[in-house]
């Protein structure tokens, strides 16, 4: 169970990264995408602000919930009053997901982790208690994420480089996901 | 066949790369290497950042004669720099605009988990008038109107706007109004949100015997802006 969570600015840059693994039963919060899902987290989720795009004016919310997916991945959107994206990919099994008919050759999946696969939120990423979960993930990432701007030296479009804001994230995602 | 071979020697002592520049003989220095990366990251005595500052309403709110202390250097600045009204409205219009572009998140945020992005443009107007005044004044705005002629102008009318309270202005630049830097946070807000404007620009309210200092500020929104509203008000939404 791994994620991959990216803030896209207003012009659809980059604007911070971060991936991680998930704390929940017994998990250890490192990520472990494969060497090639590195470059195509970020294609795929360049890929869903399209949907984000289209959904921005259906909702008022600021939560847009889950907005695409592809293959085993499942990405969340948190879109803020200022047009800027939270995108969250979440991807229950990464070694298991084939991103090309190209065989690469990476460790077979460890039968512990399919097991746990199960019992853990993106095995079923459509559930309320996932929604639920990113939710509050997304609503904590927020509050830092306007303490971020607040500060009169930022401007729109500037990339996060903070390490506490990165520290925030990282214990936001360690209290839900 | 001794003369090929010398030829063949020559040619090879020509094609020899250049020997690299000695420094030691030119007048030139080499660069130092350059020094590792150290983070010039600086925490304050108390380790507190700007993260652990709480974001809900202070308590009290700034004191007007700080704020107007402000507003007047800000306005000074840009007098002393520019040549004419229409300039110094543009400067501190730009100055507020970063504003809007922050405020819209704060006060979002605010609302908490009822919070909802103005999709509409009535709703963003709704936001401007209401929301946003309170959160800058105090107070509503006193009136918001649509223009008769053009669909895409909105004012917003504010019959004794806060940030002119110090501010008297000589005769022959009776045309500038201040509240210039109020109509770039509205700027701010509407670009924010995806409501991108033809320019917000505030005007006096001439006429009226009561408020003196009645200002409008105009909202000029993008024909685009107004498409889509009239697309998503034909799609039933």
């Amino acid at each position: 169970m791994s994620y991959y969570f990216t803030i896209i600015g207003t012009r659809d840059n980059p604007l911070f990264e971060l991936d991680f693994g998930t704390s929940k039963i017994g998990g250890d919060g490192i990520a472990r995408f494969r060497d090639e899902a590195k470059h195509m987290n970020q294609f795929i989720v360049h890929a869903a602000l399209d949907m984000v795009e289209e959904a921005q004016w259906a909702t008022k919310e600021l939560y847009l919930r889950r907005v695409d997916t592809f293959q085993n991945n499942h990405i969340h959107c948190f879109l803020t009053g200022g047009n800027v994206k939270f995108m969250l990919l979440m991807n229950p099994d990464p070694a298991a997901t084939t991103y090309s008919a190209y065989q690469t050759t990476s460790p077979p999946s460890r039968p512990a982790t399919a097991r746990q696969s199960t019992t853990m939120l993106a095995a079923n990423p459509t559930s309320q208690q996932t929604e639920d979960a990113v939710r509050q993930f997304m609503f904590e990432v927020y509050e830092s994420w306007v303490k971020c701007i607040m500060n009169p030296f930022y401007q729109v479009n500037q990339v996060v480089t903070s390490p506490i804001f990165r520290g925030r994230v990282a214990t936001a995602a360690k209290k839900y996901l | 066949m001794p003369a090929p071979t010398t030829a063949t020697a020559t040619a090879t002592t020509n094609n020899n790369p250049p020997t690299p520049l000695d420094f030691k003989e030119s007048d030139t220095i080499p660069l130092p290497p350059p020094k590792p990366f150290q983070p010039s990251l600086r925490h304050p005595a108390s380790r507190k950042s700007i993260y652990d500052r709480a974001l809900s309403r202070p308590p009290s709110s700034t004191s007007l004669p700080a704020f107007a202390h402000l507003f007047n250097t800000l306005i000074t600045y840009h007098h002393a720099k520019s040549a004419s009204v229409s300039e110094i409205e543009g400067r501190l219009n730009r100055a507020g605009y970063p504003i809007g572009i922050k405020m819209l998140d704060l006060l979002l945020y605010r609302q908490g988990g009822k919070a909802v992005r103005p999709t509409r443009l009535l709703d963003l107007l709704q936001f401007v008038h209401g929301v946003l005044w309170r959160g800058l004044f105090g107070r509503a705005a006193d009136a918001l109107e649509q223009s008769t002629s053009k669909r895409e102008e909105y004012m917003i009318v504010d019959n004794e706007p806060v940030v002119n309270t110090y501010i008297s202005i000589p005769k022959e630049m009776s045309q500038l109004n201040c509240a210039a830097f109020v109509a770039g946070i509205i700027e701010g807000v509407c670009d924010a949100s995806g409501f991108g404007t033809e320019g917000v620009s505030a005007h006096w309210g001439e006429g009226d015997e009561m408020w003196p200092g009645k200002t409008i500020f105009l909202l000029r929104f993008q024909e685009k802006v107004v498409e889509r509203e009239e697309g998503i008000k034909a799609a039933g939404g």
